[in-house]
């Protein structure tokens, strides 16, 4: 390591106020990509989204099908069958937590495999014979049948064999039209949320209680689902349908009998629950279960939609929605702050970076960091909007970068020139951070911690806190060079 | 192309006699016209992974962002390295009236940002299946964008419903052999070594090996650093590391080339194409796993180099050879049910063969590949009773036919955790991925030392569940 740190000059690990000013701009970011970064303070608000990913750029984006898969994924009785070659069932097997209080079939990965000679030939009759295979074997409650690239473009009719297979096992077996090429992953949410939608409307709604309401938006990758259901119940409010985390297909199918919809991460379910508003007229809440003043703030939307709403269930003797919501709030609140504040000890001043796959999970993320005494200094996604990047910049401060569809060499770049002690994100990004001897919180697939709720944001705190606080970082280049004589000035 | 060559290194070599024509037993594949947890990758990927083990290169796929996305997910979760994946990032017009416009953007992308002095392009389903001509379309680049430094431009052909991931790894490999060694060039004291797809601590004890012979091997692809790198003061947008344009070049004057994996020995390789066309002797192997297959690599070392086996590596040998007396007894005549990629199978059945372990299910995604053919001559007499074979089988093939076999361990990759947990049963992680445990990218499986490292890691195994399954427990093993 001693001729890497001979080969750098002490400026370029000076400290990040003044290392603010480094050029990189020329070097990581391509010319067709500036108008999707923005550096708050500098200029007018102004940035290009929900564009197509730039060809040769390593984009941190999938595609049309991952976001369907992404969403449907939790369902755990129905059959999930791609339809296509065998990458995108391997890619996608037992992908992420989502954990189910019943069944698994979700966590099994189901493909037709397609070959060369169905190619030529046309998939539909391999497509039928598997789910004549699949079905009598599993006796899903529903099969969802995936979409791929090279189904797209061999026409193979999807929704005719899916709709035979239907009539013979006389399961719900539906078509997902998710072909990858066919836009990113916000046009996935759409197929998906086009299929769920479906079976809603098709179950028997006449015991559901008109305090309640679906779970969207959350896929309970490590239980969080049931930390938001639990909050509900004590606020005496049913939970109809987990939309997706935890799901059912009977719960689909009665997910119109909810009073109200919550969603979480609105890329995703936001457009089931706008049609489930103008055919069933169930109203919806945009809510966010991470951090503190969002998960309360949610939680006392709800309790307020109700009282306003249905005034004679939502009120009574021992006290009415709203209060019980109160105290709710009060009690986690009590649990967890002096917690929180033994962390914040340590994490004081630190700096974080966010780059997740949708916006709203930035929000909270920018919101979070604060109550650690952090603050945000990158913060992106993958598939936000316009408005979305424009709330981004006007809770950040000054100086923070704001990014749409960000790839290596720009997230690098960013890491270095802003100096984080952490980066919040996913997979992909992970060796991005820790090459650079940055902490890192994985905060989609891989994690098994629940991140949401109040509990959530202790866990959260703890994971930045372990790996911000190790000691391992005074090894890795990056800070042995900081740490060293010459930097800090000892050796004078 | 000059057989000569080729069927002179193969002659020479005692292991390689024409495998596979006596076995009657040829499995014709599963009956299920559905996958269920499939045991093998998609083809595009393997190339990618070949393709990261040359200097300067970017690995491209050209089809829509998703499947360079989803695959590197996929390897950086086994690797915990970065693993950048170009892509043309094709949308539903370029499906339409062609992807070649992408294609050259995102060449020029590759070069100008990433700084690319190589890049191997390969196909996906979806531009294999709307003709994309890419070897056209990267000629056309060229002249297109002469005045510019070019990139060393290879392409392999890797359609998904094709084959599997090893047909891409080969065949990234074959192209680069094809694609950059072009010339004859003076004759240099060098071996190739085509390694297969092994870890990038198996390439690094590869080297060990040769170097120790007093041989610098060339050997593609290298991914040893760029997929196992150290922390770094500086991102490094492509890695340090990895074979170099020159020496794929300078392959044509090697003194021999050393092809690991059986499977491969019937079709056209890289080691047949330097072969043929500059007459490169060539010794096709197995993987060298466990004693006699690593020992046929050490002849093929002797025989090239003219030297004895250096002392260092043969107490390596001696010391594995006396830890199996140590051990035998706590292995012996357990069952296995072993699966994965073709080569890495037969390997892996030719050392527990030699352990004492009774191989009874070894399974492949993969299909005609000729398994049956293979184990029986890697493992030779070793193997008592052979096991049954599955070519083209999934994991519900696998574990409806383990479950009649009860087997006392697996051995396999990640995927088999779901099975050896449900019969609370050991499992022997190897090979590619390793999603559930740390460290995969530095398991040694080759080699003396692989099998010293695979024997201590089963051993231990055995060992760790007798002692939890017992009432007791135990102080000593």
């Amino acid at each position: 390591m001693t001729e890497t740190a001979k080969a750098i000059t002490p400026e370029i690990i000076a400290c990040p106020e003044e290392s603010a000013a480094l050029p990189i701009e020329h070097a990581a970011i391509f010319e067709e990509r500036k108008d999707q970064i923005h550096r708050i303070g500098e200029g007018a608000f102004s940035m290009a989204c929900n564009r197509d990913s730039l060809a040769g750029a390593v984009s941190q984006r999938a595609c049309v099908f991952c976001g369907s898969r992404v969403v449907l994924y939790p369902i755990a009785d129905a059959l999930h069958l791609v339809h296509g070659p065998i990458g995108c069932a391997a890619y996608t097997w037992d992908i992420r937590g989502s954990l189910s209080s019943g069944p698994e079939l979700h966590r099994l990965s189901f493909s037709t495999d397609l070959q060369e000679l169905d190619v030529v030939f046309g998939g539909e009759k391999k497509l039928a014979k598997a789910l004549d295979e699949l079905i009598p074997r599993y006796e899903p409650k529903a099969a969802f049948v995936y979409s791929t690239c090279i189904v797209g473009l061999i026409g193979d009719d999807l929704a005719a064999v899916c709709k035979a297979a239907s009539q013979r096992h006389g399961i719900p077996v539906i078509p997902v039209q998710s072909e990858g090429f066919k836009g990113n992953k916000r046009e996935g949410y759409l197929a998906a949320c086009k299929a769920m939608r479906t079976l809603v409307g098709t179950g028997d709604i006449s015991d559901i209680s008109k305090l309640s309401v679906n779970i969207m938006g959350d896929f309970n990758l490590a239980g969080e689902t049931w930390i938001i259901k639990d909050y509900l119940t004590r606020m005496g409010i049913q939970t109809v349908a987990g939309i997706t985390g935890d799901g059912r297909v009977d719960d689909l199918r009665r997910a119109h009998g909810a009073g109200l919809n919550i969603v979480q991460c609105s890329g995703s379910t936001q457009d089931l629950a706008k049609m489930m508003r103008d055919d069933f007229g169930i109203p919806f809440l945009r809510v966010s279960w991470i951090g503190i003043e969002d998960v309360a703030e949610s939680l006392y939307a709800i309790a307020e939609h109700f009282e306003l709403t249905q005034p004679e269930l939502a009120t009574g003797p021992d006290g009415g929605i709203v209060e019980r919501t109160a105290a709710l709030v009060r009690d986690e609140l009590a649990a967890l702050m002096p917690q929180l504040k033994e962390l914040r000890r340590d994490l004081e001043g630190k700096r974080a970076a966010v780059y997740v796959g949708g916006s709203f999970k930035a929000f909270s993320l920018v919101k979070a960091f604060r109550h650690l005494g952090m603050e945000v200094v990158i913060v992106g996604s993958q598939t936000g909007t316009e408005e979305d990047y424009r709330e981004l910049a006007a809770i950040c401060a000054p100086g923070t970068i704001v990014v749409d569809d960000a790839n290596p060499l720009e997230l690098s770049a960013f890491i270095k020139e802003k100096d984080v002690d952490i980066f919040v994100g996913g997979v992909k990004e992970r060796p991005i951070a820790f090459k650079l001897g940055v902490g890192f919180c994985d905060h989609n697939h891989e994690r098994k911690i629940a991140l949401e709720g109040f509990v959530g944001m202790l866990n959260f705190a703890k994971e930045v806190h372990a790996s911000v606080m190790s000691p391992i970082w005074q090894f890795v280049p990056r800070r042995e060079l900081r740490n060293s004589p010459v930097n800090t000035g000892e050796e004078a | 192309m000059n057989d000569t060559a080729v069927m002179n290194a193969v002659a020479d070599n005692p292991v390689i006699d024409s495998p596979g024509n006596d076995y009657k037993g040829q499995y014709n594949g599963p009956s299920n016209v559905s996958t269920t947890n499939a045991c093998k990758l998609c083809t595009p990927l393997g190339a990618t992974l070949a393709f990261k083990g040359v200097e300067g290169c970017v690995p491209f796929l050209h089809g829509s962002q998703g499947c360079a996305t989803y695959m590197r997910r996929y390897i950086i979760s086994h690797f915990r390295e970065p693993m950048d994946i170009a892509s043309s990032a094709l949308g539903e017009k370029n499906a339409i009236y062609g992807g070649g416009p992408n294609l050259k953007k995102g060449l020029l992308n590759a070069m100008q940002k990433y700084g690319a002095g190589v890049i191997g392009v390969a196909t996906t389903c979806l531009t294999e299946t709307i003709g994309d001509d890419v070897p056209r379309l990267l000629t056309e680049f060229r002249e297109e964008f002469k005045d510019l430094p070019l990139a060393h431009l290879m392409h392999v052909s890797t359609p998904s419903y094709s084959g599997t991931h090893m047909d891409g790894f080969h065949g990234a490999v074959k192209a680069m052999a094809d694609q950059l060694c072009v010339e004859a060039t003076p004759a240099n004291s060098r071996v190739n070594l085509f390694s297969g797809m092994v870890s990038p601590a198996d390439i690094r004890h590869l080297k060990e090996i040769c170097r120790a012979f007093g041989v610098e091997p060339i050997i593609l692809p290298d991914y040893s650093e760029t997929l196992d790198a150290p922390a770094l003061l500086e991102y490094e947008n492509i890695p340090s590391g990895g074979t170099s344009v020159a020496d794929i070049q300078s392959m044509s004057g090697a003194r021999a080339s050393i092809e690991l994996g059986r499977a491969i020995s019937a079709q056209e390789t890289a080691g047949t194409s330097l072969a043929g066309r500059f007459g490169t002797p060539l010794f096709r192997l197995g993987l060298p796993m466990g004693i006699r297959e690593t020992d046929s690599l050490f002849e093929a070392l002797k025989k090239i180099t003219g030297l004895e086996t250096p002392r260092d590596l043969l107490l390596e040998r001696g010391r594995y050879i006396d830890s199996l007396v140590d051990g035998h007894k706590y292995v012996s005549g357990l069952k296995a049910v072993i699966y994965g990629e073709e080569d890495l199978c037969i390997g892996l059945t030719s050392f527990l063969a030699e352990i004492g372990v009774r191989p009874v299910l070894v399974a492949t995604g993969a299909r005609n590949r000729n398994l049956a053919a293979h184990i029986k001559a890697a493992c030779g007499s070793v193997l008592r009773e052979m096991p049954i074979i599955r070519e083209g089988a999934d994991f519900f093939d696998i574990v409806e036919e383990a479950k009649t076999l009860a087997p006392d361990l697996l051995v396999g990759h990640s995927k088999g955790q779901g099975a050896a947990r449900e019969w609370n049963i050991p499992l022997l992680r190897v090979g590619f991925p390793i999603h559930d445990r740390f460290g995969g990218q530095r398991l040694l499986h080759l080699g003396y030392r692989g099998a010293q490292n695979l024997f201590d890691r089963l051993v231990n195994l055995v060992l760790e569940k007798k002692q939890n399954d017992s009432d007791i427990g135990y102080g000593y093993l």
